[in-house]
């Protein structure tokens, strides 16, 4: 059982319907190098309403690096200061006692704040709805090992297939492209037989509604790959230019 | 509580094999012209939701899907790691249809229905088929054919997996399927918006109530038929490997509106999880059971050894559950891998500084893959530090993803020290009681997934719920829901100016006004966590019947000082998490009593269900066939008042034993 000793002091950013966003400081006492980032954010909470006063909205879920769901925008990077991790594996083991962190929400504009340090991310879902799927209606499937997929393809799909949907990749990059994300589909399913006859439009179609959605252009600067907590490669980037730019040559649509 | 009558689950008649077939071809169609006048409203967008609402859209029906996140993609069975079960027989070692039953059967320990569990075995097969078609990345062999792992419980290799992130490959699957279907307009999806209640007309259920959880605004959703894919409720222990979100209040509620719930008691322990560090702690980590694949469970055979695990020589290491269980060893089934780490621990020999933990030993596994890769490269002397090397670089292939987890977590390594690993809340089979169409006792309400009493007895099999989930959603919905809707076809719209609407609106409105109204001391999670502590304690890995009357009692006496002393921070209007979380405790603490009072009553041991007053010398648990061979379906009829009806269990083609994994 880990007593909490470390003391910490925050600015976190608050935003309302009625309040236009900007940071507070608060100070915490008795806090646990074993405690998770956002533990200590509910020891926050619950030291703001035992004061009276509106406790920090956060989005969380899993709290295993797997929803994407949590989403802070810790000290300048988004999910913090280690590589690989998400907000809600991220320990206060990370910080030194004394230390001031700060902390904001993913800010991009096709991410439009909630509130405090909750964003709204229905961009992502419409680009995977534009086409971030293979068309096949349930009871269409042959036997699964009819298609033998060599492993390194289905290696090189999963490690794509690996992104979380978080949006860390928008966060980190000046542009706020959302290339990594859009990438990483894309990516998954070109790589595999069975997303060959969709190849080409789904490139087309993702991409025209990730233009869509206010998301900025890439310069190849690589602070999304760097910043994702799953560590998607840059490599699906380039992967997705030259789906794009193939589809473009033969298309017919969009 | 009274007793009544008996239910019937309405199984088809005929031979096991032949059931689902002939029902298949029997049960009446709804034409393409009609599918599109009937509504159907998808609460949940997990598995058995995304895989529904995406199959019914594809067949013609309107949907409406609902979810609590910002997005169906980040469902809890996002999380699941370990795999999925099928009867594919690829692997040549004796799996058969068949056999997937069986197993299912004895490993619920003989507490489910043989019609339901037979079709899951006949449908798995088809579920990897789809999702391989729908681009899952599973893992592969060098030959490009899938990969199998063996999960608890069996003794063939029928696990489907990528990595340690199944359930997120599946999801984001069953997910890309729903958005290709919300593309073209077909299912509605609304995201962040919680099901408040579901509105009955005439004995039939119309709709729904939700709350739009950016807004506060409450709306009207109206449907021909409503399904709940809510998921389980195993967050009523606070702590668990469950999402922080997880929730009972969609299938409370409709169990309040007349929806019989089953087996409540009925929870599934998870043996390997990372133990509880401090007490901020939030909730556990699941160390995935595939681990038990490779990694070996110990304990020092003395007590008290403080010594780290890699220094405690192999002569002072029990091996328990390998001396216990020879025949399955560290593949026994969840539930009594659980006991024997408690076992372990209660008798003085855990390990780490709560000493509520157990080793779990991956130095066997990369010595052993280790020399395997030295084999297949031809290398004739290895040294140990290269068998080591690239042991661990096969362990790191097959678990990296846990083994970082684990890191994180608790700052030690894995693959340098042993893990330590503790049983913790992780799946509810207890859940909406249902037929064998997937409806519940409310015409037009139906549940699938987790939220279903489902098809796992008294403990479900590891790689088993994943498989449910899809084979709800994808293989049997689509079929059962013709049944009652072809007779619906001349209903026409629903009006959601109704009476019941609006009456059922105004019920959820003024539970909210109440809940923020209060403004008493206590914030809901100190509620929720002093709830999670009763159960745990009284209604937990084991129970009795002192501890259960005292749990009664102490539940009654929080739900009473819930509703005097909560404090609700923030406006009924806007975004606020801390309202959402009030309502999912307040009928947390409800539930809970439930799950006492059916743990109570059911005076045997089963799976997960362990009555300290019912073991064998051996101390295993002890069940009571003669009078407990029944699910147990609760009705509400008021507060603290329920009555149960029994369904009780026909096995016709397993004969029923004492469960051994000896
Ligand atoms: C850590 C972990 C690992 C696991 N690993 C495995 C594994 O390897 N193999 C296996 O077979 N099983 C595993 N399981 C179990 C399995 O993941 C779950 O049982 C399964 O995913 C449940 O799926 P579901 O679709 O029923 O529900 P969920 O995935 O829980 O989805 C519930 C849905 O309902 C929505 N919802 C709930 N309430 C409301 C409401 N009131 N209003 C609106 N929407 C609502 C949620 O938003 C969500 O979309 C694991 C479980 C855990 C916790
Ligand atoms: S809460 Fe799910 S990834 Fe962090």
């Amino acid at each position: 059982m880990s007593a909490g000793n470390m003391h910490i002091k925050l600015k976190v950013w608050r935003q309302s319907n009625t309040n236009k966003g900007g940071f507070e400081d608060y100070s915490l006492d008795g806090v646990s190098p074993d405690m998770s980032f956002l533990e200590m954010f509910d020891v926050l909470n619950e030291q703001l309403i035992e004061a009276g006063t509106e406790p920090v909205a956060f989005d969380h879920d899993c709290r295993e690096g797997i929803c994407g769901a949590c989403s802070m925008y810790i000290n300048g990077r988004p999910h913090g200061p280690l590589r690989g991790v998400t907000t809600c594996q991220l320990h206060m083991r990370s910080f030194n006692d004394g230390d001031t962190i700060v902390v904001e929400p993913w800010r991009a504009e096709a991410f439009p704040v909630i509130k405090d340090l909750v964003v709204d991310r229905d961009a992502f879902d419409r680009v995977i709805a534009a086409g971030g799927f293979i068309s096949v209606n349930t009871g269409n499937a042959q036997d699964a090992n009819s298609l033998p997929i060599p492993k390194e393809a289905a290696d090189d799909a999963f490690s794509a297939a690996a992104c979380i949907g978080c949006g860390a990749c928008v966060a980190a990059c000046k542009n706020a492209s959302a290339m990594l994300f859009v990438s990483a589909k894309i990516s998954q399913l070109a790589l595999l037989p069975q997303g060959q006859a969709e190849r080409s439009i789904r490139a087309e179609k993702m991409v025209a509604q990730m233009d869509a959605e206010g998301f900025g252009a890439c310069t190849n600067t690589g602070a999304c790959s760097a910043e994702c907590p799953k560590e998607i490669s840059m490599v699906n980037i380039a992967r997705m230019n030259r789906e794009y730019i193939g589809a473009k040559i033969s298309s017919t649509a969009v | 509580m009274a007793t009544s009558s008996s239910l019937d689950a309405k199984i088809p008649q005929g031979p096991i094999e032949t059931k689902w077939s002939k029902y298949k071809s029997s049960v009446p169609l709804v034409n393409p012209a009609n599918k599109r006048n009937l509504e159907i409203i998808v609460v949940g967008t997990g598995l058995a939701g995304a895989s529904a609402a995406a199959t019914l859209a594809e067949l013609g029906y309107k949907v409406k899907a609902f979810c609590f996140q910002d997005s169906p993609r980040r469902a809890h069975s996002i999380a699941a790691q370990g795999g999925i079960n099928a009867a594919k027989n690829y692997q040549n070692d004796g799996d058969s249809i068949y056999r997937l039953f069986y197993d299912t059967i004895k490993g619920g320990d003989y507490r489910a229905r043989e019609g339901n569990v037979h079709r899951l075995a006949e449908v798995s097969g088809n579920i990897i088929d789809q999702c391989v078609a729908a681009g899952v990345p599973f893992a592969r062999e060098y030959g490009g054919l899938l990969s199998n792992r063996s999960f608890g419980g069996t003794q063939v290799q029928r696990t489907f997996y990528a990595a340690g992130q199944t359930g997120q490959q599946l999801l984001l699957g069953a997910y890309s399927g729903l958005q290709r279907q919300v593309g073209m307009g077909t299912v509605q999806m609304y995201n962040r918006h919680e099901m408040l209640d579901v509105v009955n007309i005439d004995g039939k259920c119309r709709g729904i109530i939700a709350r739009n959880l950016i807004t506060g605004e409450l709306e009207r959703h109206g449907g021909h038929a409503v399904l709940l894919c809510t998921g389980g409720y195993g967050n009523v222990f606070y702590l668990s490997t469950n999402a922080m979100g997880s929730n009972v209040t969609a299938a409370w509620k409709a169990h309040k509106k007349g929806a019989f719930f089953g087996n409540p008691c009925f929870t599934q322990i998870h043996p390997t999880c990372i133990p509880v560090s401090g007490e901020h702690q939030s909730k556990l980590t699941l160390m995935s059971e595939s681990l038990r694949n490779d990694g070996r469970i110990w304990v020092p055979k003395a007590k008290n050894d403080t010594r780290p695990g890699n220094e405690i020589p192999e002569n002072e290491r029990d091996y328990y559950l390998e001396r216990r269980y020879p025949a399955f060893g560290n593949l026994v089934p969840r539930d009594i891998a659980s006991r024997a780490a408690k076992e372990r621990c209660d008798a003085g020999y855990g390990v780490g500084t709560s000493k509520l933990a157990v080793f779990l030993d991956f130095a066997a596994a990369v010595d052993r893959y280790g020399h395997g890769e030295a084999n297949k490269n031809n290398i004739a002397n290895p040294s140990k530090e290269d068998i080591i090397t690239w042991g661990k670089a096969v362990v790191k292939e097959k678990y990296g993803n846990l083994f970082d987890m684990y890191k994180q977590i608790t700052g030690e390594d894995p693959y340098e020290v042993p893990m330590r690993i503790y049983p913790a809340v992780h799946y509810t089979m207890g859940g909406l009681w249902v037929d064998y169409n997937l409806m519940t006792t409310v015409p037009g309400l139906y549940a699938l997934g987790e939220a279903n009493f489902s098809d796992h007895g008294a403990n479900r099999l590891g790689a088993s719920a994943l498989m449910q989930g899809l084979a709800d959603g994808y293989f049997v919905i689509p079929y059962t829901i013709g049944s009652y809707l072809a007779k619906e076809i001349g209903t026409g719209k629903i009006p959601t100016d109704h009476e019941a609407f609006v009456q059922t609106e105004k019920e959820v409105k003024d539970r909210i006004d109440k809940l923020v109204s209060i403004q008493g001391k206590t914030s809901p999670e100190l509620f929720h966590r002093r709830l999670g502590q009763i159960m745990w304690d009284k209604c937990g890995m084991a129970r009795n019947a002192q501890g259960l009357k005292e749990a009664i009692v102490e539940i009654r006496a929080l739900r009473e000082e819930f509703w005097r002393d909560v404090k609700v921070m923030g406006t009924t209007t806007e975004f606020n998490p801390e309202l959402d979380k009030a309502g999912r405790v307040a009928d947390f603490i409800e539930l809970g009593e439930l799950m006492c009072i059916d743990a109570l009553t059911r005076e045997e041991s089963c799976g997960g269900h362990f009555r300290e007053e019912h073991q064998t010398e051996e101390g295993e648990a002890l069940r009571d066939d003669e009078n407990f061979m029944f699910v147990s379906a609760w009705e509400h009829k008021s507060i603290e008042n329920w009555e149960l009806h029994k369904e009780e269990l026909i096995y016709d083609n397993i004969k029923i034993a004492q469960r051994s994994y000896k």
